[in-house]
């Protein structure tokens, strides 16, 4: 199993999801980060008092999938969260030990 | 449905019918005209009495949620309810310090300096079994509408010191601000003896200030300034980011400050008057141009206009016709709200980064310099067609604008005194600041163990 953690951008939420709903994934996890990559900043003004904002919101989504489905799960978020500009965010892909259904204690692929 | 439509028709025209034929005949006239006869010579104006009640309800929303939001909006999410606490708390705790002494040292006596004790707990103000209706409802209306400003003018000083002042010193200055600082300027230009009352004719240097330039912003400002500077910068300030921490707080409460000034102002006129709609229409208009003003000012400058920008500009143009609203037209009231918009602008990106105080929420620079502009261009643009009588420069009175310089001078001086003296002993006594501890986590926690924003 792989954990695909992918950080993308607010508006391409959607497109993301509906596409690898469509793909058979049956459930994610997102969340409302900030940080910073090659995208640059943009500085803030209020009243005089100038702020450099470093730290750009972003959404981050998780995936658990099954070894098999891992490049059709990639394929399809590099395909829709692509703008092609800068600050299109990344994929990041790591190895899953175990995944339990709590209410019934199914494991493995059986429990996502 | 047409059945039931109809039915309610026949209904209606027979209960007005009804209605109609016992106005014709019975007592309903009559007791009418006896209640107008009855007001008529208690000397009651009803419309007068509406106006003035609304007018004190108005003022009163300018502290909160107008200020509280608009202040609230511009600190850091920690301390929101300690802005929020400081304003609902000021409409208490003044309000009672205006009932028991504050309004009799304000508007007691024939002095020209200082207020005396005859109307403590309101004495002569307050239905008390002798005196005429008549009598006591203009005492009891006046003193609630003046009681409203006793508490938005202190509450605006907390912009100087958001996000680091003690709160029972805040309580205790405020306390002692009201007594020694307000009540004594708001004699002097507002009671009928005071030596800058503009109506008093042995006053001194009788100066324009219809509804609080001097009284209530060259006050508030001046002492929001020394705040500033005796206080002390917050921590991290210049070097940590403290953005506002929500704008749309801030949007409303500018909203409402702008809705509640007209009761400030157009309720200045004290009646249901000619002066009051002049003064309601001038305020209207000032706001208008202050918000043009300091959103141009900040296209020109930086490329886009901001609606912090916009707000603080509406702000500043309403404080600068608030002392001009019964002395200038609405289209002299344009002209104000512009200059008003551009120069506050200046006062709080430019001075303030220059000499590097933390006034943090801009009190000094909006309503200290708003008021001091205002208070200086009506001595210049006053005119009889609206005043009756007084006028400016520019009508010909050139020793006007000397009256307003004294009338400035003089409340930012007891202002500026009295506060270096107040906030010297109390920081001697009680301290000034929370510690550094609390103030990094915040006044909403450390002073009020209460979190403004739980999420669950």
């Amino acid at each position: 199993m792989k954990k695909v953690e992918a950080i993308i951008r607010h508006y391409k939420l959607e497109e993301v999801k509906d596409a690898l709903t469509e793909v058979g994934v049956t459930g994610m996890t997102v969340s409302e980060i900030r940080g910073f990559g090659r995208q640059k900043g943009h500085k803030e003004q209020y009243r005089g008092a100038e702020y450099a904002v470093d730290f750009l919101p972003k959404v981050k989504m998780e995936v658990v999938t099954s070894d098999e489905d891992l490049k059709s799960v990639i394929d399809t978020i590099l395909q829709t969260a692509r703008t092609g500009q800068i600050g299109d965010g990344k994929i990041f892909v790591t190895n899953l030990n175990e995944a339990i259904r709590i209410r019934t204690g199914e494991t493995g692929a059986d429990s996502l | 449905m047409i059945y039931r439509f109809g039915f309610a028709l026949i209904l209606t025209f027979l209960l007005s019918g009804f209605a109609s034929t016992s106005l014709l005949a019975d007592d309903v006239p009559e007791i009418r005209e006896s209640g107008e006869v009855a007001a008529a010579d208690e000397g009651l104006d009803s419309g007068n009495i509406a106006w003035m009640l609304t007018s004190s309800a108005l003022v009163l929303m300018m502290t909160a949620p107008g200020l509280a939001l608009f202040y609230g909006g511009l600190v850091r999410k920690k301390n929101i309810l300690g802005v929020m606490m400081q304003c609902i708390f000021l409409m208490g705790l003044m309000t009672v310090v205006w009932a028991l002494w504050g309004y009799s040292l304000a508007f007691g006596g024939t002095s020209p300096y200082v207020g005396n004790f005859d109307h403590l707990l309101l004495k002569g103000v307050i239905p008390d079994g002798q005196m005429a209706k008549s009598e006591w409802v203009k005492a009891c209306i006046f003193c609630v509408f003046q009681g409203m400003f006793f508490i938005i003018t202190p509450a605006l000083i907390c912009g100087a010191f958001a996000e680091r002042m003690k709160f029972s010193t805040m309580c205790v200055f405020m306390v002692l601000w009201g007594t020694f600082v307000y009540c004594p300027i708001a004699h002097w230009v507002w009671a009928d003896s005071g030596w800058l009352c503009e109506w008093n004719k042995q006053a001194l240097y009788p100066a324009f200030d219809f509804a609080g330039g001097t009284v209530v912003h060259i006050s508030s400002g001046a002492s929001a300034l020394i705040c500033a500077l005796l206080i002390g910068k917050r921590l991290g300030f210049g070097q940590e980011p403290m953005p506002p921490h929500n704008l749309t707080y801030t949007c409303i409460g500018a909203a409402l400050l702008w809705v509640g000034w007209f009761g400030f102002n157009a309720g200045s006129a004290l009646e249901a008057n000619a002066l009051a709609v002049n003064a309601f229409v001038a305020t209207h208009f000032a706001a208008a141009a202050g918000v043009l003003a300091w959103s141009i000012a900040e296209w020109v400058a930086l490329g886009r206009p901001s609606i912090l920008g916009a707000c603080s500009g509406a702000v500043a143009g309403l404080v600068c016709i608030t002392p001009a609203a019964g002395a200038v037209n609405p289209i002299q009231g344009i002209l104000l709200g512009l200059i008003a918009g551009f120069v506050c602008y200046i006062a709080c990106t430019k001075v303030k980064n220059t000499f590097g105080y933390d006034d943090s929420l801009d009190a000094f620079g909006v309503h200290g310099v708003g008021g001091t502009v205002g208070a200086l261009l009506v001595g210049i643009f006053a005119t009889a067609d609206v005043t009756g009588g007084r006028v400016g420069v520019i009508e010909g009175n050139a020793a006007q604008l000397v009256n307003q310089v004294v009338g400035i001078g003089a409340a930012a001086i007891l202002a500026i005194v009295g506060s270096v003296i107040l906030l010297k002993v109390l920081d001697a006594t009680m301290g000034l600041r929370v510690s550094q501890e609390d103030e990094i986590r915040g006044l909403d926690l450390s002073q009020h163990s209460e979190e403004g924003y739980i999420f669950l």
